[in-house]
């Protein structure tokens, strides 16, 4: 019994960590681009959402709602002023764009925050749980669970059900036939990071009232993200879901049995995950 | 029949001669510089030579073959940590357990590049991230070399440390002073021996092959077999290197943690900024951006974050702006090349018949 | 006025110049063919026309306009279309996926729409949810002809859709070409080959190494005229 619950954690905990990665997913599905930053933008919208509960005395939810259109903007901005010079062929300038925007993101919001830790104000919902079946779930991450599913139903549907889903596969199949479809790339691009950066202040949103944190965790969380990605398979959402759910389930498995192997067991299924298959579970066909 | 123009096959520029000439001056100025520098300068030289050779073969690894690593933070911490191992484990003295650092470095890069050989682009570069924190885990839990918290080297092993006793005397310093005399030596050594290397190797054959498969992805598939085997050389020297600079980096500063020598702030993200606001894929490019590294640290230094905000920013524009670094931007603006790798055709008068053409092999 | 000209259109990659002075014309309702040999720069007069690749503004005008200087979905967006060399579906969209993103840059009423497009090309109704690239090369290439006629273009550009086609298939898709004239659509149509795109066509110019060696009604030029035009005999 004790395993099956951890298990089930484990699978709880992929929850958030496929919403980490889900942005991510959309943005490398798409683009090729390696977002180092993304992180950091969690971390970042976290912050955004601190400033606006602490200011306005809202609750996070509500906060999250007001800050989403501002990281919709902050995404757009990003990708359309800086990352679209610098997306190509070659992988090196987006990696130390992005990595250069990591380290100023760090450096301002421990300017802005300084390094002492934070955490969302959350009521009771952080401490209810539910009893399914002899197991005691915790509200939280059955919620985060949840969102998680729903972002990548609403991603999918986006994605194969929608004239601007149908945009972005073209786009990412072949860029310039897409500009004689009167697709124009650099839109295109803008509107995934920006979409990215909703589901990036989602994950804020459960980061910021589940656990502490301060404007170094980014990169931590980024790897999460993208070893959920990477397992997945390039451009596959509910891959992406997998590879969190594989990673949590390795991560608790891990910490029951020594609590220090925790990030270790996490790491080392994704190792073996690559070993077996280099690209991922869910691979796209072509590619 | 007209005239027809000799061309001869060089790569050595006047500049380079130069460049050479004050290369020799420059070493013997830096190996006697222990006999009137303060402390505080000597620091700082070691420091700076440490960046620099850690640039280098970033440099190698992701300049020229185009292997964006992101891991070789694993490579300082296993070399750092294998010459702790052989201090406290096996009594060896610090100075030869450096070489131990670099042979240890070496034998974890080989499955490691198996492994992140089957990855491309950024799969590689996430993967090899992954590896380093594999190993900064696996290394916190070596309970004999501290565990999670670190260790510190034996006083006895820092006392009597290979010729510290000869410094001590000869420069009439104190102990701790000696040590970083005897560091930076090791560390000058490291730089001239490294660059010399890395210079040589991208002037054989081999290495120009290695410079062509990156400006040109047709020339790369021509060469497809040889390219595969310099990446697996150009991984594993690189690894090398980085291991021996940790294991070195770690004698001068004693502690070590885990987290500090599998850091991938200090020892992946600065050598990129270096590498990158520097010149990518030039010898000369990581000296200029660890000389621009060095002097916005000491400048920036007191202000704390900003003086990482502003690296950052910096790294940033460079690569919106001027992708090949600052010394990218010199060479455009004047041509200059101080070790040049590309072979220039040179006319010669058709009369120097005696110089027959020649290539170099 | 032409519907579409080019006036002294130069283009090059790099250092490569690839098209030198080139001057053309289509007149409203026309179907103009371009031949010649493999590397002419046939294609590369498309892409300079379909905005693929930038060109001086007055280089190229539409309809009166000058639109030399526009990017690849502006061109689109005002009414030229283009079936590119290739064919170049995209793998990861079906059959009508693909049809349809055809129209995201321009939506204008007109004949053409899945139903039509699908009576022109039956086949591809039944294989509408198959992976473009799963097809048959000719089908795959009447989803490149469909998928540039869902935006009810003015002007269709077709670079090349009888490559590597077999002639039986060739004369099936070549069969289109009046139909897609009728619905009201102007054709510039490049090909190797001379027999097809000289048959449909009411003028002809010949290229050779970046410029237009042979210009005349369809009808009028001789077998050599043309054979010289096009491999260079009457240059030399
Ligand atoms: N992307 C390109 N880069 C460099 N040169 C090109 C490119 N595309 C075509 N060329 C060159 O331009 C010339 C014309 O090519 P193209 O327009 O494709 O000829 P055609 O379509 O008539 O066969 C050829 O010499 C070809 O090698
Ligand atoms: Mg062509």
């Amino acid at each position: 019994m004790i395993w099956i619950d951890t298990i089930i954690q484990g699978v709880l905990l992929g929850g958030l960590y496929a919403l980490f990665a889900a942005g991510l997913s959309l943005v490398f599905g798409i683009m090729r681009l390696v977002n180092l930053a993304h992180g950091d933008l969690i971390i970042f919208a976290a912050y955004l959402i601190l400033l606006l509960v602490s200011l306005l005395g809202l609750s996070p939810f509500l906060a999250a709602i007001i800050a989403a259109p501002i990281m919709f903007g902050v995404g757009w901005a990003l990708q359309r002023h800086v990352l679209n010079r610098v997306l190509g062929p070659d992988i090196l300038p987006p990696l130390l764009v992005t990595f250069g925007l990591s380290v100023v993101l760090q450096n301002a919001l421990l300017e802005g925050f300084s390094a002492d830790s934070q955490r969302l104000p959350t009521g009771e919902i952080a401490t209810a749980s539910v009893q399914l079946g002899g197991l005691n779930l915790g509200v939280l991450p059955l919620l985060t669970f949840a969102s998680a599913i729903l972002v990548i139903v609403g991603l999918n549907q986006l994605f194969y059900r929608t004239e601007l889903g149908r945009a972005f596969r073209a786009t990412s199949d072949d860029a310039v036939t897409a500009g004689l479809m009167g697709i124009r790339p650099e839109r295109i691009f803008a509107t995934a990071t920006a979409i990215a950066m909703l589901v990036v202040t989602l994950a804020a949103l459960y980061l910021g009232m589940r656990a502490n944190f301060d404007p170094n965790i980014g990169p931590a969380r980024l790897i999460y993200a993208f070893e959920a990605v990477i397992i997945g398979g390039l451009g596959s959402l509910w891959g992406t879901l997998v590879g969190g759910v594989i990673i949590g389930v390795a991560q608790t498995l891990g910490a029951a049995i020594n609590p220090e192997w925790q990030i270790l067991a996490g790491h080392l299924a994704f190792l073996i995950v690559l070993l077996i298959k280099p690209r991922g579970l869910f691979p796209r066909a072509v590619d | 029949m007209a005239d027809i123009p000799m061309y001869r096959v060089r790569t050595q520029t006047r500049a380079s001669y130069s460049a050479g000439a004050v290369c020799v001056v420059l070493i013997a100025v830096f190996i006697l510089l222990p006999a009137f520098a303060g402390r505080g300068l000597i620091q700082d030289l070691f420091f700076i030579f440490t960046m620099l050779v850690l640039a280098q073969f970033w440099n190698l690894l992701a300049g020229y073959g185009g292997l964006v690593s992101v891991g070789q933070q694993a490579f300082v911490g296993m070399g750092a940590y294998a010459m702790f191992g052989g201090v406290i484990l096996w009594g060896m003295d610090p100075v030869p357990a450096i070489l131990l650092g670099g042979v240890a470095a070496l034998i974890v890069a080989i499955p490691t590049a198996f492994f992140a050989f089957r990855l491309q682009g950024a799969y590689f570069a996430i993967g090899t991230w992954v590896i380093a924190e594999v190993m900064r885990l696996l290394v916190a839990q070596w309970k004999l070399l501290g565990g999670g918290t670190g260790t510190s080297l034996p006083r006895t092993a820092t006392r009597e440390m290979w010729a510290t006793e000869w410094i001590q005397a000869t420069f009439d310093v104190r102990g701790a002073a000696a040590r970083d005399i005897l560091t930076y030596w090791l560390a000058l050594g490291l730089v001239i021996a490294t660059i010399a290397g890395i210079y040589w190797l991208l002037r054989t054959k081999r290495g120009l092959a290695l410079a062509a498969v990156r400006d040109n992805v047709e020339a790369a598939k021509s060469v497809g077999v040889d390219a595969a085997r310099m990446k697996w050389l150009v991984y594993l020297v690189s690894a090398m290197g980085t291991g021996l600079t940790g294991a070195l980096i770690y004698v001068q500063k004693v502690r070590i943690s885990p987290d500090a020598a599998f850091s991938v702030t200090d020892w992946t993200a600065y050598v990129i900024f270096i590498v990158v606001i520097g010149g990518i894929g030039t010898i000369e490019g990581p000296i200029l951006g660890v000389l621009v590294f060095f002097i916005l640290q000491s400048l920036l230094a007191d202000y704390g974050s900003w003086y990482l905000m502003v690296l950052g920013l910096i790294g940033i524009v460079v690569m919106l702006f001027a992708p090949r670094g600052l010394w990218g931007l010199i060479s455009e603006k004047t041509g200059l090349q101080l070790f040049p790798v590309r072979r220039r055709l040179v006319l010669t008068n058709p009369q120097d018949g005696a110089n027959t053409p020649k290539t170099d092999k | 006025m032409s519907l579409l000209e080019t006036h002294a259109l130069t283009a090059s990659y790099g250092d490569f110049q690839a098209l030198f002075g080139v001057d053309i014309r289509l007149e409203e309702g026309e179907a103009v063919a371009i031949i010649g040999a493999n590397g002419a720069g046939k294609s590369t007069l498309m892409r300079s026309i379909s905005g693929v690749l930038i060109n001086e503004t007055d280089q190229v005008q539409f309809d009166g306009q000058p639109i030399g200087h526009l990017t690849a979905d502006e061109i689109m967006a005002r009414g030229v279309a283009m079936v590119p060399e290739g064919r170049r579906l995209f793998p990861s969209l079906s059959v009508e996926e693909n049809l349809l993103i055809g129209t995201y840059g321009r939506k204008v009423a007109g004949h053409w729409s899945l139903e039509t497009v699908y009576d022109l090309f039956p086949i591809l109704q039944e294989r509408r949810n198959h992976p473009g690239t799963a097809l048959s090369g000719g089908q795959q290439q009447m989803v490149a002809i469909g998928r540039a006629l869902m935006s009810n273009p003015r002007v269709l550009l077709c670079d090349e859709i009888s490559l590597g086609l077999a002639p039986v298939v060739i004369k099936d898709i070549y069969a289109a070409v009046p139909r897609i004239q009728d619905a009201g659509a102007s054709l510039i149509v490049v090909e190797q080959d001379i027999g097809q795109a000289m048959k449909v066509s009411d003028r002809v110019y010949c290229m050779m190494e970046g410029r237009v060696t042979l210009e005349g009604a369809a009808d009028t030029l001789s077998r050599e005229a043309i054979h010289d035009a096009y491999f260079g005999g009457a240059t030399i």
